[in-house]
């Protein structure tokens, strides 16, 4: 049978970037379609009636969405190649539980929400507030920077679910150096090392945008939201 | 035999999910009762990333996160099964069981939050409760995994127990049955499942323990 697989998508979103690098990572072919989020279409309203955002993984015409359970989905059905979780149960859950922290704390801090939550506490707050958001932001690398140790990936010796969850956030980096005054690679090299090695696989470098290219589109939506 | 350790707190409904699954598989486990306020050294060192309970401990390992030990639990005690076989139906019962896990640490604040704050809270209930009646239950199931209870009743269960004393606690009404026919049955059926009836916390002392909170933040909060 014809598999169909459809990817709604919009090109900055780290969790839309998760679904593309596993799709990649499984060789599977899919239609693309980019998103218009100030208008949504017809199509994505019904298939995320609840959340009605991207991205949504249509796959022989029923929708899955949320990202991580997008990848998850993936790596279940497409398990012949590439596995991105592992088999052992507790390294599973080891797994699950990293990629939980990513969301609740990465999301929370500062790579924000699109377009109409626009407002990662680094670049819209000034003095003090942002102090705190970069100290904390800091902080949580540091601890996934702990957490990947001497390993080349989260996932051990190749590519997996963590990685997978985390790695998209890296094309934002940039955008938050130069918003926040920061470095992260001066606080984080092992992890900058770690994003750069995830960076020169080719399910990972065709599925993240350009630094340039997220840091402009920051900028248009800070200027759009009267931020400066 | 590996040994099963539960480090818990009486009144938490994310520990409570944790003793359901477990004996829902008929899985004996030794239960470690913390005191929240003064959390003990192993914990600490069993979750140091976010010192919460519940910490479910397996031959020595420790899991942590509700949905991640339950999922855990699922896998390695395959018997009765908290989640459905096919990768798709899977994928949308765990979509639920994240939509009950984003709104729950929300819905908790209903107690001590007070006007714009508190309605904003009151909105994110309303839009739980209408979630499950309007997706979850359709079809007028019995229960969101069909015949028996599964892992997404679990995950709603703030809503089947937690609800009323948070209310009580809040001195405020949110939820009216009429309104949600399908989550009032739900809420009646859950309870009545022998292994949640027999293990639930004592509502009059988690109204207690809430007001006493409550008035202890609103204390703080004014000197």
């Amino acid at each position: 049978m014809a598999e169909e697989v459809v990817l709604l998508d919009f090109w900055p979103s780290p969790f839309g970037m998760r679904s593309r690098i596993a799709l990649a990572e499984k060789g599977i072919k899919y239609e693309h379609k980019e998103e218009d989020l100030r208008n949504k279409s017809a199509l994505l309203l019904q298939m995320n009636p609840v959340h009605k955002k991207i991205p949504v993984l249509i796959h022989n015409g029923k929708p899955v969405c949320e990202s991580l359970i997008q990848v998850q989905y993936i790596d279940e059905v497409w398990h012949d190649k590439a596995p991105l979780l592992p088999s052992d149960p507790y390294q599973k859950a080891t797994a699950r539980f990293w990629a939980d922290y990513v969301d609740k704390k990465i999301r929370s801090f500062s790579f924000s929400f699109f377009i109409y939550e626009l407002g990662g506490r680094v670049w819209k707050t000034k003095g003090e507030e942002q102090a705190t958001a970069k100290k904390e932001l800091i902080e949580t690398l540091k601890l996934l920077e702990k957490e990947l140790g001497d390993k080349p990936y989260f996932g051990g010796e190749s590519l997996g679910y963590v990685d997978v969850a985390f790695i998209p956030f890296y094309s934002w980096f940039y955008a938050l150096e130069k918003c926040g005054n920061f470095s992260i690679e001066a606080e984080c090299p092992k992890l900058i090392a770690w994003a750069k090695r995830c960076m020169q696989k080719e399910s990972v470098a065709k599925s993240l945008p350009d630094q340039q290219k997220v840091y402009d589109f920051i900028l248009e939506m800070k200027k759009h939201f009267g931020n400066e | 035999m590996a040994v099963v350790k539960l480090f818990g707190a009486w009144l938490s409904p994310y520990v409570f999910r944790v003793i359901w699954a477990l004996k829902l598989k008929g899985i004996p486990y030794e239960y470690i009762e913390e005191d929240l306020s003064n959390k003990s050294p192993l914990l600490l060192q069993y979750n140091p990333i976010h010192k919460k309970v519940p910490v479910l401990v397996h031959d020595g390992k420790p899991v942590c996160e509700s949905t991640v030990i339950l999922r855990y639990v699922d896998e390695i005690w395959p018997q009765n099964p908290l989640l459905p076989a096919d990768p798709y139906d899977r994928a949308v019962a765990l979509f639920w069981i994240k939509f009950a896990d984003d709104k729950s640490p929300i819905i908790a604040k209903l107690y001590r939050t007070e006007d714009e704050e508190q309605q904003a809270v009151v909105k994110e209930w309303l839009e739980m409760l209408e979630a499950m009646e309007e997706h979850v239950l359709i079809g007028g199931k019995k229960f969101c995994g069909g015949d028996e209870i599964n892992m997404v009743d679990i995950a709603f269960c703030m809503i089947a127990h937690w609800l009323g004393v948070i209310e009580d606690a809040a001195g405020l009404k949110v939820f009216e049955p009429h309104k949600f026919p399908r989550v009032s049955s739900w809420i009646q059926n859950f309870k009545s499942v022998p292994i949640i009836k027999y293990n639930l916390p004592n509502t009059d002392k988690i109204v207690a323990y809430l007001k006493r909170r409550k008035e202890m933040l609103l204390t703080s909060k004014s000197n």
